[in-house]
């Protein structure tokens, strides 16, 4: 019991900052890193491989990764039929035979000064805190925690049709958000 | 040609997975002659930079800690878990 007591003290904060970077949520990201110690203490034949702190994170990846799964699915239940369609949607962005932007993209930048790019950051956190909730969890596994689109799909139970289709509206709605909240 | 709606989704599928040969130079093609869409493929390689350096700032900021209270949840809970093994 020492040795796993010293996984909460030792590793406990930084397993906690490194959920709270994917879920946002303080009260679930807490949750988690419980699971994940509780987890680790019916798991430890696989311990000794890699450090702990490595084989730790490694569980919580796929406690985050669950997580997901039932929010996605809770949501899929909220809106039925409302099938994951392949063709994006998207079209208002376009103009005409939608050959053509509506609005030309503006350029922008992540900015280098602390100061400024805090403000940044909030106002992407904003962005992605408003992105549909399906949407939302995808882009998290993409683009936060990294995993392959492969990893992606078989977790979530969806093709890779509709991850490309749902990461795309993802990423156009939150360009477009940036371009309203962090240039004006 | 490409429209720009299909070389927007090419440009984020592109952070997906391989195009093909085709769709990559169509794609090329498309980005020669456009440059809102050239504006639109910066915009989401920013994104994707933006969304991990905010993930490592967090990841690596020493203020943000597991309260007092939750660490004592979290021990008792695994005492708890020790004590329904032994018990096994």
């Amino acid at each position: 019991m020492n040795e796993q007591h010293a996984w909460l003290t030792e590793h406990g904060d930084y397993l906690y900052r490194f959920a709270l970077a994917r879920l946002r949520d303080p009260h679930q990201a807490e949750d988690v890193v419980q699971e994940t110690l509780l987890a680790a203490m019916q798991n430890q034949s696989f311990e000794g491989k890699s450090a702990p702190r490595t084989w730790l994170t490694g569980i919580l990846k796929h406690k985050i990764i669950d997580l997901m799964r039932k929010q996605v699915r809770e949501q899929a239940m909220e809106d039925i039929g409302e099938d994951l369609p392949d063709e994006p949607g998207m079209d208002e962005f376009f103009v005409g035979d939608k050959r053509h932007w509506d609005e030309a993209p503006q350029r922008w930048d992540v900015p280098e000064n602390d100061l400024e790019q805090k403000q940044f950051f909030m106002t992407l956190q904003d962005c992605m805190d408003r992105l549909p909730k399906k949407l939302a969890s995808l882009f998290m596994l993409r683009e936060v925690q990294e995993e392959d689109n492969e990893e992606i799909c078989k977790a979530l139970g969806i093709t890779a049709t509709n991850a490309w289709v749902m990461l795309y509206r993802a990423r156009m709605s939150l360009r477009k958000c940036m371009e309203l909240n962090w240039l004006s | 040609m490409l429209s720009c709606k299909e070389a927007s989704r090419l440009i984020s599928q592109s952070l997906d997975r391989q195009l093909t040969v085709r769709e990559r130079l169509s794609l090329r093609f498309h980005l020669l002659l456009c440059d809102m869409c050239v504006t639109f493929r910066r915009q989401l390689g920013l994104i994707r930079v933006a969304v991990r350096r905010y993930k490592t700032q967090i990841e690596n900021n020493e203020n943000i800690v597991l309260s007092e209270p939750v660490k004592v949840r979290i021990d008792a809970a695994m005492l708890e878990h020790a004590k329904a093994s032994d018990g096994d």
